[in-house]
């Protein structure tokens, strides 16, 4: 194995190991949350006039779950590694940042699917789903797993506490991805909501990806692959910026 | 060229808040090591060994001067540099996620090294772990888990071997161990660069030595000149009572222990002549060469600070 192809294999055994944690745990939470708001409001909302709620509300959690995960996986890793003081085994490695940054994406990139595809196996058995563009499905479910690995790893490298960091998750990470459309469709909210979310970016990892599901979403695919496209060069950008100048690693 | 080369090194670490003043941890430090030397690097806490160690390895960066290894800079060429550098960090760090042959395996992949079980488990055995293999490091006690931060810095066979007072709270059979093994590899041409607070250490195993104080270097000779330019004798003693204030500003007093040092026979009559004038029984009277405490004791206080 080359050195990136290393640190990808450490990155994945870390969370393989514990995958009770890192990868059951996440299926049963988004299994919960279909059993809870399916059950209280598959009879009350029908979104685009056919599809029913518990079918609407599957892509949604796959994709949530893919984007928690993906977040918490280089986030958690490297901030456990700064405070354990562990990274310096990394840092006196001649890994170039390049490598740092494919092996951390990729490896939260994994774990982000897996969680999806372990949320999608449970909930796709309670609703007959559609798959009217599957292209699509694989395109948002990639580029928003890197998208969210390489915020993780500018969170992971940003943070210096573990407090910083699930504040970063939960003060920023939780609200967006929760008002993002997952429980709902946003023109079911007042003009004024439904303005507001267009300005969360991960509105668009949503609708895109559930576009690939039903053929129909709240604004075109192809906004919303501009909008992901565009968040992940400019993530991936700062991120590999980060790591070449030592950001908070190296002093 | 030179093993490792350190050029007018500077490190400055800005104010913590307003009002309070950067800290100069290392001032123009210059000099060179070369391939296949055992040499040591001196100093008190805070005199700049760690800081000059950490910008060496690429953990932290020279406000000015530059550090080569073998030729290589280790900021514009840091992946060559690493790869001949092989360091041992001073903290006790592990993954906890691990076993010690993975933890080993891991790091000879992050260096390109591919098919190294064989010299994983002549390290494994050369350190005493081979028992320990399959073990997760946390089940690990603080000395074997040295062990291991040693074997991981050696997985790559670096040319350089940098070890940042790898003896600090470590047990007499794991010392012993270490040197043997460090001095084998030494032997093999490996260059060492050790910090250590154990003179006796440094003084057995350097040949060369550099002090440091306060960012700067105080010293830099072979360890044979150091110990022979220094006031060559000193007159150990114990006493009972305590010494009269005047003697006492010139000796070295452990506890019971007295030493003085003395450059000549008569200096040696005088201070015992004081002894007896005081009242006072000096017990276990020896005459020694100094020794390399003694030598770091006369250079820190006699440093410009």
């Amino acid at each position: 194995m080359t050195g990136w192809q290393t640190l990808f294999y450490k990155e994945v055994l870390r969370f393989w190991k514990v995958s009770f944690q890192t990868i059951a745990a996440p299926v049963l939470t988004a299994v919960l949350y279909m059993l809870i708001f399916g059950h209280v409001l598959e009879n009350h909302v029908k979104v685009y006039d056919s599809v029913s709620y518990t079918a609407f509300l599957v892509p949604g959690l796959v994709m949530m779950s893919v984007l928690q995960n993906a977040f918490a996986n280089s986030s958690s890793s490297l901030i456990q590694s700064k405070i354990m003081g562990n990274l310096v085994f990394l840092l006196l490695t001649p890994l170039s940042h390049w490598s740092w940054f494919f092996a951390y994406v990729a490896s939260s990139m994994l774990r982000g699917l897996a969680v999806g595809l372990g949320v999608f196996a449970v909930t796709a058995w309670f609703t007959p789903l559609s798959y009217a563009a599957p292209v699509w499905i694989v395109v948002f479910a990639v580029l928003c797993a890197a998208l969210l690995g390489a915020l993780g790893l500018v969170a992971g490298l940003w943070a210096e506490k573990f407090d910083q960091l699930a504040a970063f998750q939960n003060f920023v990470i939780m609200p967006m991805t929760f008002l993002s459309g997952v429980f709902y469709s946003i023109h079911s909210l007042p003009t004024f909501w439904q303005q507001l979310s267009h300005l969360n970016p991960f509105f668009y990892m949503i609708d895109g990806f559930r576009f690939g599901f039903f053929g129909q979403s709240d604004v075109s695919p192809w906004i919303s692959l501009a909008v992901v496209g565009s968040a992940l060069l400019l993530v991936s950008a700062v991120t590999v910026k980060l790591l070449q100048t030592g950001y908070k690693i190296r002093h | 060229m030179p093993a490792l080369s350190f050029q007018s090194v500077s490190k400055t670490y800005p104010a913590k808040s307003q009002g309070s003043a950067s800290l100069k941890a290392l001032d123009g430090v210059s000099f060179d090591i070369e391939e296949g030397e055992f040499f040591g690097l001196l100093g008190p806490n805070g005199a700049g060994k760690t800081t000059l160690i950490s910008i060496l390895a690429g953990l932290s960066r020279a406000s000015s001067g530059r550090v080569l290894v073998h030729g290589h800079d280790v900021q514009a060429d840091y992946a060559q540099a690493r790869r001949l550098l092989g360091v041992v960090p001073q903290e006790l760090v592990f993954d906890p996620f691990f076993s010690v042959r993975e933890a080993l395996k891991i790091q000879s992949g992050y260096f390109g090294v591919k098919h190294n079980d064989a010299w994983i488990d002549e390290l494994l055995d050369c350190l005493g772990l081979t028992d320990k293999a399959n073990a997760n490091m946390r089940q690990l006690s603080g000395g074997m888990k040295r062990r291991v931060l040693v074997a991981q810095a050696l997985v790559h066979k670096p040319r350089v071997i940098v070890l940042d007072e790898p003896t600090a709270g470590v047990d007499v059979e794991l010392r012993q161990t270490l040197w043997q093994f460090i001095a084998r590899l030494n032997k093999q041409g490996h260059t060492v660069l050790l910090t250590t607070h154990y003179l006796e250490e440094a003084e057995a195993l350097c040949g060369r030595l550099a002090m440091l104080k306060q960012g700067r270097v105080v010293a830099l000779e072979r360890t044979c000149d150091l110990l022979q330019a220094a006031s060559s004798n000193v007159l150990r003693f114990k006493i009972d009572a305590p010494l009269p204030a005047e003697l006492a500003t010139k000796a070295r007093i452990t506890g019971r222990i007295v030493q003085f040092p003395a450059h000549d026979a008569a200096e040696i009559e005088q201070y015992l002549a004081a002894v007896r004038q005081a009242g006072l029984v000096a017990q276990d009277v020896e005459i020694r060469k100094a020794d390399l405490e003694d030598v770091f004791l006369e250079v820190m206080s006699g440093a410009a600070s």
